[in-house]
């Protein structure tokens, strides 16, 4: 039976092209259109052309959170992504302390941001917070106000209690796809449990864990509400990311070019290194 | 509109040229089809795949130029034109 390729259903995609086109590519297009003026107000406005990149390509304030910006986001992967795969294996495979499980674990996700930042931001504190008062009366000089790296401390482990259970659900989503006859095979070959987790579950779990890398890299890429409200990008700028410098410049200070400038650099960045993480992935599985 | 946004005509030209260039190259596509194929790039990639590597590749292009230098960007441009190009028949 021939089958007549048709192409006419793809018709019916229009309507959410066009929405796209109105709510995400004429505001970028907008953002480039910005990044090379200098606006004061309605009509008043004034084309410097790339005058406002080669500013913050010079600019040491972005430069440095950029850097913190990478250090965060490996820092997240790092932990995030083998803690994930960690709560996953160890989670029942089902019935009710399964569903109780997943039910405890997700718990964090439903949070929205701000109130994560706030919880934190109560919990780690040295006077009323259980967390901070605990760390203190263990006799280890805790204080995320005022230390750099108690704060940068503070910041990962929010951000790692916000997350990993996002990784967690992926991966033991993945492992429940798992078809029950390959750990029979792999019991009749004796195969150990590390051997079983090497050349069963973590293959099976590439495809889920592509898309948990690119969430978490691309989410903490762009993290601003939670350290804004735990330190406030503080202490001194220690903990001030990208997309908080980003905001301070186009609304603190109302400065629209260098900040569209800056979006433009940030976006670029989020779109190779999303594209790079994918291609090697993808890449990867094809090789097989 | 072109007024109300503030639209400069460099920036149209931009926007017309990526459209142009995405009009042509699937154009190109419909009339005759590419397959995936192993050039000097290190992964197998279609004709699609070059055009967003060389244009990604382009934008980081022109932001070093700016970075590192104030030759003039026309300079950068040829610089990417001519590297998309390799891109697309070799890569």
């Amino acid at each position: 039976m021939n089958k007549i390729p048709d192409n006419r259903a793809w018709w019916l995609v229009l309507p959410v092209f066009l929405l796209v086109a109105f709510s995400a590519l004429i505001p970028l297009m907008t953002v480039v259109n910005y990044s090379v003026q200098d606006i004061f107000g309605p009509g008043q406005a004034y084309y410097v052309g790339t005058e406002w990149f080669k500013e913050v390509l010079a600019d040491e304030r972005l430069r440095d959170s950029l850097v913190r910006q990478f250090v965060f986001s490996g820092f997240v992967l790092l932990i995030q992504i083998p803690l994930g795969i960690g709560v996953a294996l160890m989670m029942p495979k089902s019935g009710i302390k399964g569903s109780l499980c997943l039910i405890l674990i997700a718990i964090p996700l439903l949070i929205p941001w701000n109130v994560v930042g706030t919880i934190w931001q109560i919990f780690a504190r040295g006077d009323i917070g259980l967390f901070g008062w605990g760390i203190n009366q263990l006799g280890i000089d805790y204080n995320y106000t005022g230390d750099t790296l108690d704060a940068w401390l503070t910041v990962l482990l929010m951000d790692v209690w916000h997350w990993t259970p996002l990784v967690a659900l992926l991966c033991y989503s993945g492992l429940r796809a798992i078809p029950e006859a390959f750990y029979q095979a792999a019991e009749i070959d004796r195969a150990s449990k590390w051997a079983v987790f090497r050349y069963i579950q973590l293959p099976r779990l590439k495809s889920v864990l592509i898309i948990a890398v690119l969430l978490r890299f691309m989410d903490s890429f762009m993290i601003y509400i939670e350290p804004f409200v735990l330190t406030g990008g503080g202490p001194g700028s220690s903990t001030t990311f990208l997309s908080q410098t980003l905001t301070t410049m186009a609304i603190g200070q109302f400065d629209l070019g260098r900040a569209a400038a800056f979006s433009l650099i940030y976006f670029l960045i989020v779109l190779l290194i999303s594209w790079l993480f994918f291609t090697a992935i993808t890449h990867a599985d094809k090789e097989k | 509109m072109i007024a109300w946004m503030n639209w400069t005509p460099t920036v149209i030209v931009f926007f017309a040229v990526i459209a142009a260039i995405l009009t042509v190259m699937t154009v190109y596509e419909i009339v005759s089809p590419c397959t995936e194929r192993k050039g000097f790039l290190p992964i197998e990639t279609t004709r699609g795949d070059r055009l967003f590597i060389g244009l990604l590749s382009a934008a980081y292009i022109h932001l070093t130029f700016l970075a590192v230098s104030d030759v003039t960007l026309w300079v950068a441009l040829a610089v990417s034109v001519a590297w998309l190009l390799v891109l697309l028949r070799w890569g």
